[in-house]
């Protein structure tokens, strides 16, 4: 059986409109994209969607009383929610740095979660 | 956090966001000595710090990134760099002899020479007035840049369920963002049969967290006296006028606007500039110098962008050239104007030089499929589809350009006509 299965590929502003040409539940042709990212979209969203998620914690005595994190790399699409809730039961003190890793394993996803900025103390 | 200060700097940058931290780097490459970057915020990095989501950096950094992670990597450059930062500080006032009047959190009045200004202060975000929305006069309408200001840096939520007026990015961004902080998001309305925001936006936004998107469809009127409580949903016709008669209503306690952006422009109209009234911006140079010489302009103060990696570009190149100016080095004036012509809504710049290769920004009225945009006639380039949420960029050769001295040049997009 042939079916045609259409996506917008977000991996970058262009949002590429792609068309998956399935036969027998397997991807044939993948046109549309207009490179290789939109290839690996179309491949990953139709066997297994997923997507980067970014929050905010809480953060005590820092400049700000949230610090922005993102996960590693993208999570199965059911999990985000379950992301976003074991992120938002945690708090961490300043000074934060960019990069800094805040959970190894996010709600049982393997993936890690980072500070994508870094915060200093709050100077009073 | 705030650096001593000189009393003269080669080049000063109003505005300390993703268009001043490039146009920092890009002067400093340039061989300008003393630069500063004035900032009203208390940090740099401008809106990039509340948008945490990623998917900057794509073409800058062939990476993708967050927009924290986008401006520390420019804050830490700005720093290696020595570039003065001053935060918490507004310019009040330029001079045509670019005499900077500033107020500072730190110093007070201060006053500074400079030999070039470079104008980065970004874009501000339409608010209720704008578009006069009938009804009461709630709390709980704001717009989607300040709700993500309060949700993602000050841990702020703005109420439980939330409509959004508007498909701008911002707004799309935010329904995601708020469904994620435990809110209803109940919709959002776009007066447009198309979004105004980019399509991956909306797949990512929306669809995937099922909030529904109505096109050609307004806010008729806010009810609530204290707060917002509900609000008339109409439909639009070709004329964008609301059909009543077909309204409907929704309850909610908040109305997040993403209605457009606005060059924050107060300081260029203050020096005379001379204004594209298209973009809402300066006109430039090929050299993104505005009609007062030694003044520049780049970024969402220029032209609104839809692409930070863009506005790091641009911004770069008028860093280059106000330092260029400031070290006493002059290119040729630009001998050819450039002008948007059948369905292009804006471009930028507004003149051209065949000096060396040039940097056309433009976007386009309506959404076009198949058509064919050009310049002159000795540019042509095919588009399977362009929309005016998407900023198209042109380079041009100099060998496109060196016979039309003293021209005007056109860009036009037209349907592609059907080869028989």
């Amino acid at each position: 059986m042939i079916e045609k299965k259409h996506l917008v590929c977000i991996g970058c502003p262009m949002s590429c409109p792609l068309e998956l040409t399935i036969v027998d539940g397997e991807i044939r042709e993948i046109t549309g994209n207009d490179c290789k990212r939109g290839e690996d979209y179309a491949r990953q969203e139709y066997t297994a969607p997923s997507r980067m998620v970014s929050t905010t914690i809480i953060c005590t005595s820092g400049l700000w009383p949230r610090l922005p994190v993102k996960t590693a790399a993208a999570v199965p699409k059911g999990k985000v929610m379950d992301v976003v809730q074991a992120l938002h039961a945690l708090k961490i003190a300043a000074p934060v740095r960019m990069g800094q890793v805040i959970l190894d394993d996010v709600a049982d996803t393997g993936i890690a979660v980072v500070a994508t900025r870094s915060l200093p103390l709050l100077e009073c | 956090m705030n650096s001593p200060l000189k009393k003269i700097y080669d080049v000063v940058i109003v505005g300390g966001g993703p268009a001043g931290l490039a146009a920092a780097l890009g002067a400093r490459k340039s061989g300008a000595g003393d630069i500063l970057i004035i900032d009203r915020e208390v940090e740099a990095g401008g809106i990039l710090n509340q948008c945490i989501h990623s998917g900057f950096g794509l073409h800058y950094f062939k990476e993708e990134l967050t927009g924290p992670e986008y401006a520390e990597r420019f804050i830490q450059n700005i720093r290696s760099d020595n570039v003065d930062l001053l935060t918490d500080s507004y310019v009040i006032d330029i001079s045509p002899a670019l005499q900077l009047e500033i107020i500072s959190g730190h110093y007070g009045y201060l006053s500074l020479q400079a030999k070039a200004v470079v104008l980065a202060m970004g874009c501000r975000e339409r608010t209720r007035g704008a578009i006069r929305t009938p009804g009461f006069r709630p709390a709980g309408v704001m717009t989607a840049g300040l709700a993500q200001k309060m949700v993602n840096m000050k841990g702020l939520l703005p109420g439980r369920r939330i409509a959004i007026l508007g498909s701008g990015d911002i707004g799309l961004i935010m329904a995601r963002r708020l469904v994620l902080e435990g809110c209803d998001v109940v919709g959002v309305y776009e007066l447009s049969p198309y979004s105004s925001g980019l399509t991956r936006n909306v797949v990512q936004c929306l669809d995937d967290f099922n909030i529904p998107l109505h096109l050609s469809a307004t806010v008729a009127f806010i009810h609530g006296r204290d707060r917002v409580e509900r609000l008339t949903i109409a439909p639009v016709d070709a004329q964008l006028t609301p059909d009543l008669g077909q309204s409907w209503d929704v309850d909610c306690d908040t109305l997040l606007l993403s209605i457009g952006l606005i060059p924050e422009n107060e300081l260029s109209t203050k020096l005379r500039l001379h204004m594209d009234p298209a973009t809402g911006g300066p006109q430039v140079s090929s050299t993104l110098e505005t009609s007062l010489p030694g003044v520049f302009a780049c970024g969402n103060v220029l032209h609104v962008h839809d692409i930070v990696d863009f506005v790091s570009e641009e911004s770069l190149r008028a860093g280059q050239f106000a330092a260029e100016l400031a070290i006493g080095m002059r290119r040729p004036s630009d001998n050819i104007a450039l002008h948007a012509g059948a369905n292009i809504a804006s471009c930028v710049p507004h003149s051209l030089s065949p000096d060396r290769e040039q940097i056309i920004y433009l976007r386009v009225k309506k959404p076009m499929l198949n058509c064919i945009l050009t310049i002159g006639d000795r540019y042509e380039k095919k588009f399977r589809k362009l929309i005016p949420a998407e900023m198209i960029r042109i380079t041009l050769a100099p060998e496109v350009l060196d016979h039309y001295f003293g021209d005007n040049l056109k860009i036009d997009v037209r349907p592609q006509e059907v080869a028989e």
